[in-house]
């Protein structure tokens, strides 16, 4: 004891004999020097836009606009995201086939909603048949999840954590060609109720009216998970076996149940988000699970895998920066068709959130590695 | 042990499937060969050579079409049209081919994925194929510029394209030399499109969007060019990607200019996808979306629904075709009856009348030995194609150019969704202006 107390001393002491600049450490510069630059390059694409004038002008009603597009398409993620977090809090794994169970729902839907927009049900029933497709999808996209889970992920439960993932980006893989082969390769439109057809007005602002549905919903669901986690017996299982496996098992929870529980819910999630998706961009495809797949795992790990609350924080963020941030940075300092550089966008985000919260924005602190 | 006797027979079961496949291969490779010293009264000692077909052996025709995915409607209507070309080979579309120099011809069906990996990928297997004496393709410009028009120029096969529209393609520079067309070239569709926005549409503002790809990129290009000539001004040019599903901020920014036009000849889904996200954008009401013969196909109106009504789409007007009368009462009644629905796309009579191009080239060059089999020279072959003069095809009188374009003087009509060409080839278009090459220079 007394030793390393010593010690600290010591250090303390060699520490004063240094001058201030020598104590400074390399990377500590680095992060100022980007900190800097990225305050000062955002700052001045969002000042050079918001000063534009003349037919340049973009105004409040524009960005409201975006805005409500990025919190739709941010509520989609957020949904998706859950289901990685959920697992990953679980399991400690990356379920890269999401992506996929996503994709399996809304195309499942997509014979349901192809019928009965063909038979008129659609339009005649809008209610019953949104209920009906969204059951679908869940029914769909659940049954794959916990297929998913006993034939690939059981086995190898024990494994080494680099087995599991790869074995989910073969599952991946597996149900995109499967789908493909079954189903076709195009892309197939998908209906929309005339109940959700155009546009609503808010004031000066007037959006696709099926966004604030996308968003009610997403919140909706979001506030049920958070209750069934935190009010349910099953989620207080669940948070117990998150916190340590081994131990809840020994205290009598059944730990197969909670991980089949937890592709359940996921699985849910991520078929009422495939219903959503396909509502909003009217369309479903057997690759379409492929891009919102990686957009979502971005939004989990930018919130903060593993935590609830995160993925959905992550996934609206996400979805906003998506709309928003290409014309808000790059409209003022005249690049060329800024939509196209929205991937750069999002993920320079990301890359920054890990380099200063290497555990994302609602994390624990520290890097997991994958 | 159960697991393990399992594993046992999977392993079995896969070996067995190699070995079978191997088989396969082996056995569908027999045929001719390119042997040059077997030909005796042709001279085949100049690169590329030359093809000979062995007695009774098929001529074989490589087709380099975009089959399947997004745009396999494009690439399956120009695949039916080359078909069908051989089946009237005897004068009748009964659904047996004709002949061509005494011998049968097959069709060998590669995928062009419309994009420059899927041409390299196609254009490499047929050129791997000695037999291959010429290539229907490609359906995308993407799969043949510096791609497919490469790999297969080298080896002297002649590529007749009855859908890839980029200018560049027959461009002194760019063009490569067993490169054909039967499509018509974007500049021309490029300056109608532009005509009929500034003209019926008296439209002042345009926007355009791209997806990077050669065949969208020469058409916005084009439509600038034309469009700021005639007085017209664009407020904004984007681009998008082709895997592109989310258009609802592009457009709301573009309806922040509110232009009097958006020109976007992508391909579907992406072409579809944006009539049916700019049909519920605000700001968006009084501007009028443009589209080309990319959107063109099934898929379009399949994804968009009746969100496209009233959207503009420009294609080779079918209705001004000088075979029309075959076109209406034989062609477009074969293709119903043998492929179970109408034209999925409007480059069926181009791949027809390329098919023909390249089968009466054959049909000029080839020379039949004594022991019955066939030589085909292959630069022979590529000058009988180049020669090809006042042509009657069903789509027109074709003559082509040194540069590779076949149809020099082309008639594009625009299309006012939904009475378009590919739902209806007695579809009338709503504009339709006729233009030489020589006039979009």
């Amino acid at each position: 004891m007394s030793n390393e107390e010593g010690e600290v001393q010591a250090e303390v002491a060699s520490d004063q004999r240094l001058g201030r600049f020598e104590r400074l450490p390399v990377r500590r510069i680095v992060l100022t020097l980007l900190t800097v630059t990225i305050v000062v390059a955002v700052g001045g694409g969002i000042f050079k836009t918001l000063t534009l004038t003349g037919v340049d002008h973009l105004g409040w009603t524009f960005w409201a606009n975006l805005l409500v597009i990025g919190l739709a398409l941010g509520s989609v993620y957020a949904l998706i995201a859950l289901g990685y977090t959920l697992v990953y809090g679980i399991l400690r794994m990356i379920n890269f086939a999401h992506g996929e169970i996503f994709m399996a729902g809304a195309f499942g839907s997509f014979f349901f909603a192809a019928a009965y927009a063909k038979s008129g049900f659609l339009n005649a029933h809008p209610w019953l048949a949104l209920a009906i497709l969204f059951l679908v999808a869940m029914g769909v996209s659940t049954g794959i999840a916990v297929l998913l889970e006993r034939v690939a992920y059981r086995p190898l439960r024990n494994a080494p954590r680099l087995v599991p993932l790869i074995t989910a980006i073969g599952a991946s893989l597996f149900l995109q060609n499967s789908f493909q082969g079954f189903f076709g390769s195009q892309t197939r439109g998908y209906p929309r109720p005339s109940l959700l057809d155009g546009t609503i007005k808010l004031g000066r602002v007037s959006f696709d009216k099926i966004d604030p549905v996308v968003i009610a919903t997403a919140i909706v669901v979001m506030i049920g998970l958070q209750f069934f986690v935190k009010r349910t017996k099953t989620g207080k299982a669940m948070r117990a076996v998150a916190q340590d496996r081994e131990i809840a098992s020994l205290m009598g929870i059944d730990v197969d149940r909670v991980v089949v529980t937890t592709f359940v819910l996921g699985g849910m999630l991520a078929g009422i988000a495939g219903v959503l998706y396909a509502l909003t961009f009217g369309q479903v495809g057997a690759t379409m699970g492929f891009l919102p797949g990686i957009a979502a795992f971005t939004a989990a790990v930018l919130g903060g895998i593993g935590s609830v609350p995160g993925a959905a924080i992550g996934g609206l963020i996400l979805g906003v920066a998506e709309s928003v941030g290409p014309y808000l940075l790059l409209s003022g300092i005249n690049v060329p068709s800024p939509f196209e550089l929205k991937g750069v966008i999002t993920f320079s985000i990301l890359v920054l959130v890990l380099i200063f919260r290497p555990g994302g924005i609602l994390g624990t602190g520290e890097a997991e590695k994958v | 042990m159960k697991r393990r006797s399992l594993l046992v027979v999977i392993g079995a079961i896969s070996v067995m499937a190699l070995v079978a496949s191997a088989c396969s291969n082996d056995s569908s490779s027999t045929g001719g060969s390119t042997d040059s010293a077997s030909a005796g009264a042709v001279d085949c000692s100049t690169a590329p050579g030359c093809v000979t077909v062995a007695a009774g052996e098929p001529i074989q025709i490589g087709t380099l079409l975009s089959i399947t995915g997004d745009t396999k409607n494009l690439g399956l209507d120009s695949q039916y049209g080359a078909t069908l070309a051989l089946d009237y080979l005897d004068g009748t579309f009964d659904g047996t081919q004709g002949q061509v120099a005494g011998h049968d011809v097959t069709m060998v069906n590669e995928d062009d994925g419309c994009s420059a990996d899927g041409g390299q990928k196609g254009a490499t297997t047929l050129a791997a194929n000695p037999q291959i004496v010429g290539v229907i393709g490609t359906s995308c410009s993407s799969a043949s510029l510096g791609v497919a028009d490469k790999i297969l120029g080298e080896k002297g096969i002649v590529t007749i394209s009855p859908s890839a529209t980029n200018p560049a393609l027959t461009t002194e520079g760019t063009h490569q030399p067993y490169y054909f067309r039967t499509a018509h070239n974007d500049r021309i569709q490029a300056a109608v499109v532009s005509d009929f926005a500034l003209q019926k549409l008296s439209a002042t503002t345009g926007a355009t969007i791209h997806d990077e790809s050669p065949y969208t990129q020469g058409l916005t290009d084009g439509f600038k060019a034309n469009f700021e000539a005639g007085g017209g001004q664009i407020t904004s040019e984007d681009a998008i990607g082709s895997a592109d599903k989310d258009f609802k901020s592009l457009l709301t920014r573009i309806a922040q200019n509110a232009p009097s036009v958006i020109y976007a000849p992508d391909f579907n889904p992406a072409c579809a996808l944006i009539a049916k996200q700019k049909a519920t954008t605000s700001g968006l009401e009084n501007t009028t979306l443009l589209g080309s013969d990319g959107c063109s196909d099934a898929t379009y109106t399949d994804i968009a629904g009746p969100a496209a009504d009233g959207v503009y789409l420009s294609g080779p007007d079918l209705t001004a075709f000088s075979g029309g009368d075959f076109y209406k009462s034989e062609f477009v009644p074969a293709y119903v009856d043998q492929y179970g629905s109408q034209p999925l796309s409007v480059f069926h009579a181009h791949a027809f009348d390329a098919m023909n191009i390249l089968v009466n080239a054959i049909e000029a060059t080839a020379v039949t030995n004594d022991d019955g089999s066939l030589t085909i020279n292959r630069v022979a072959l590529r000058d009988a194609v180049q020669n090809t003069t006042d042509y009657q095809g069903v789509i027109g009188t074709l003559t082509c150019t040194p540069a590779g374009d076949c149809a020099t003087s082309v008639t594009i009509g625009v299309y006012k969704v939904p009475d378009v060409g590919f739902l209806d080839p007695a579809a009338k278009p709503v504009f339709t202006e006729t233009k030489t090459l020589d006039q979009v220079k």
